[in-house]
């Protein structure tokens, strides 16, 4: 079998008739079948409905009627609905949840034609950094096993860094993309909000959940992007097309969709945060990858994001608030886990979500209730509102003098499994990186730019508001320039 | 700003609709004392004059016409509800 590892090889494969959609399908469900049990990337592997994808597909090529995606096999975090196939977000609560409907992600990626492998395993109801909140156990980092492959979109990462498929969906609230894709080394784009539809996603906090695309290359991720996004009437903040950003950015979107992804080689001013370099691990793969663009053109300028540090706690108290929420809806009573010989109504909710979920998400509930309980509901909620806007207006002042910013994306390579459970604020602090850009709405993408110890380092490259363009372009460029991107983790050989 | 006697896990747990063993809520009350330290880091920022911001691109949510789009379907929406009958959900007698 030749090297299936990007979408765009792939596309390519198929359309001069070297492959068929049937055999790349086989392929990797052969994949899936021998190495998930090291790794439990995925907790539903659909397989007859592949196949059958499959075929239909490769009818799709013999009447000349394929798109770029056609065919090509790829995964979904669990956290989107499929009809008739399982979706339980990670949780006992919906462990035999079968969702009535898809969703948008899920049937605009079906319409271009892709095969659904399966669906791939996350922390419950996408609340963690690790994907040890899995109620159906933790995924293992194809790096290295005895390492997270981060969270909370842990399963879709590892699952393409050990090409398990070539692509997978993942969703970031507060880096749940970024941060697996860096930890197993591969590419992870977090659309602006309301970039991608939220219809069919299950929501954990509505103002910051985000749809994006898991690849092994920017490219790759440009072209998911292009079938995934758009405006969605079912979803209520689905980004408005009269928007101007907005219509560029689908214009390019639709370009890269009809013709596939051509990157501009444009020279950007690229701005350095200084607050994101302070004791991470990867500074010295940053200075290589800035040496790197540098050297290509681009130019770098030092610049201020002063209200970085209170950004994890305000991510906390607006995510648990919004979590608290959201979850109320699992009552026991329309679907769901529902607990035995319930005693009276208040004992069935009670019990029902007791048993339903698990510890992290208890956690988080508590934390939202105790923010939007009386007398704590202006220090908390109100107060996190106003340092979230503090935090989106120093990026909307920076994006004045720069195009985009170039930040580490964790304070360090993947921590062991295990290491941070016993302290969630350790594991909260984890995200310091990340939560900012979800708190301000803004796209980000996670790219691989070095290595410490066998284990891959990332970058994240920061744009404006819908700018999803200039962030691909710029990590494409440097992928063009180093093989980071190109270096796997030893399963992928077997 | 915060008081960590104030933290009372188990008004919160009944506020949120879940019983906790009393294990669970020794653990829960340590894990939030601590989260709660972490989020007071908030407390040192200067907000004064600064709008609440609710949505990160501040728009706000689109409205439709009020016309029907779509069938409810109850049998495909029930199908995996725990107790139904006759397109009802069923839940422990509230009256007597």
């Amino acid at each position: 079998m030749p090297n299936f590892h990007s979408l765009s090889s792939i596309s390519a494969a198929l359309k001069s008739g070297a492959t068929s959609s049937k055999e790349l399908t086989q392929y990797f469900l052969g994949r899936i079948s021998r190495l998930n049990a090291k790794l439990n990337a995925y907790i539903t592997v659909c397989e007859e409905a592949a196949l059958a994808q499959a075929e239909q597909a490769d009818a799709q090529y013999r009447q000349n009627q394929a798109g770029i995606l056609t065919g090509i096999p790829m995964a979904h975090k669990d956290i989107f609905c499929t009809q008739d196939v399982l979706t339980t977000c990670g949780s006992k609560m919906l462990e035999n949840f079968v969702a009535p409907y898809s969703a948008t992600v899920v049937q605009k990626l079906n319409s271009a034609g892709m095969v659904m492998l399966g669906k791939t395993n996350m922390d419950e109801f996408a609340m963690g950094s690790s994907n040890e909140s899995s109620y159906f156990g933790p995924v293992h980092n194809p790096w290295q096993l005895d390492k997270v492959p981060g969270g909370s979109s842990g399963g879709s990462a590892a699952a393409v860094a050990a090409r398990l498929c070539p692509a997978a969906t993942g969703t970031d609230t507060g880096g749940s993309i970024r941060q697996p894709a860096a930890f197993c080394g591969i590419t992870g784009l977090k659309p602006t909000y309301g970039r991608v539809s939220r219809y069919g996603m299950v929501a954990f906090a509505s103002s910051l959940d985000q749809g994006g695309a898991m690849t092994t290359t920017a490219e790759d991720a440009a072209l998911l992007l292009s079938a995934m996004a758009g405006f969605d009437p079912l979803d209520s903040t689905s980004a408005d097309p009269s928007r101007k950003d907005v219509q560029q950015s689908d214009a390019w979107l639709a370009q890269v969709a009809a013709e596939g992804y051509r990157g501009e080689n444009r020279t950007f001013s690229i701005g350095l945060p200084r607050q994101y370099y302070t004791d991470t691990i990867g500074q010295a793969a940053l200075a290589d990858m800035q040496a790197v663009l540098e050297k290509a053109g681009h130019r770098f300028v030092d610049v201020d994001l002063p209200h970085t540090d209170a950004a994890v706690s305000t991510y906390y108290v607006i995510a648990g608030a919004e979590a608290s929420t959201n979850l109320s809806r699992y009552d026991g009573i329309r679907f769901g886990h529902r607990c035995e010989n319930p005693l009276d109504l208040e004992d069935l909710y009670n019990r029902s979500r007791s048993e339903g979920f698990g510890a992290e998400v208890k956690r988080r509930i508590l934390t939202g209730t105790y923010a939007l309980s009386v007398g704590y509901y202006d220090a908390y909620y109100v107060k996190a509102q106003k340092i979230r806007r503090l935090i989106a207006d120093d990026f909307s002042r920076v994006f004045e003098e720069v195009d985009v910013l170039l930040t580490p994306i964790t304070p360090g390579p993947a921590f062991g499994l295990e290491e941070l459970t016993a302290d969630p604020v350790a594991m909260y602090n984890q995200d310091k990186f990340t939560v900012p850009v979800s708190l301000a709405g803004l796209p980000a993408i996670s790219i691989p730019c070095g290595q410490t110890n066998g284990l891959p380092l990332g970058a994240q490259i920061i744009g404006p508001a819908f700018a999803e363009q200039d962030i691909v372009d710029l990590a494409h460029q440097f992928q063009q320039l180093t093989d980071w991107h190109q270096q796997t983790c030893q399963w992928v050989e077997d | 700003m915060s008081n960590k006697s104030s933290i009372n896990v188990p008004h919160l747990a009944r506020l949120a609709r879940l019983s906790l063993s009393a294990e669970e809520i020794s653990a829960a009350t340590e894990d939030l004392q601590q989260i709660v330290d972490m989020i007071d880091q908030m407390q040192s920022v200067d907000t004064n004059g600064i709008e609440p911001m609710a949505h990160p691109l501040d728009s706000t949510q689109r409205l439709r016409q009020d016309i029907v789009t779509e069938q409810v379907n109850p049998d495909n929406f029930q199908k995996h509800a725990p107790a139904t009958e006759d397109h009802f959900y069923l839940v422990p007698r509230v009256v007597e």
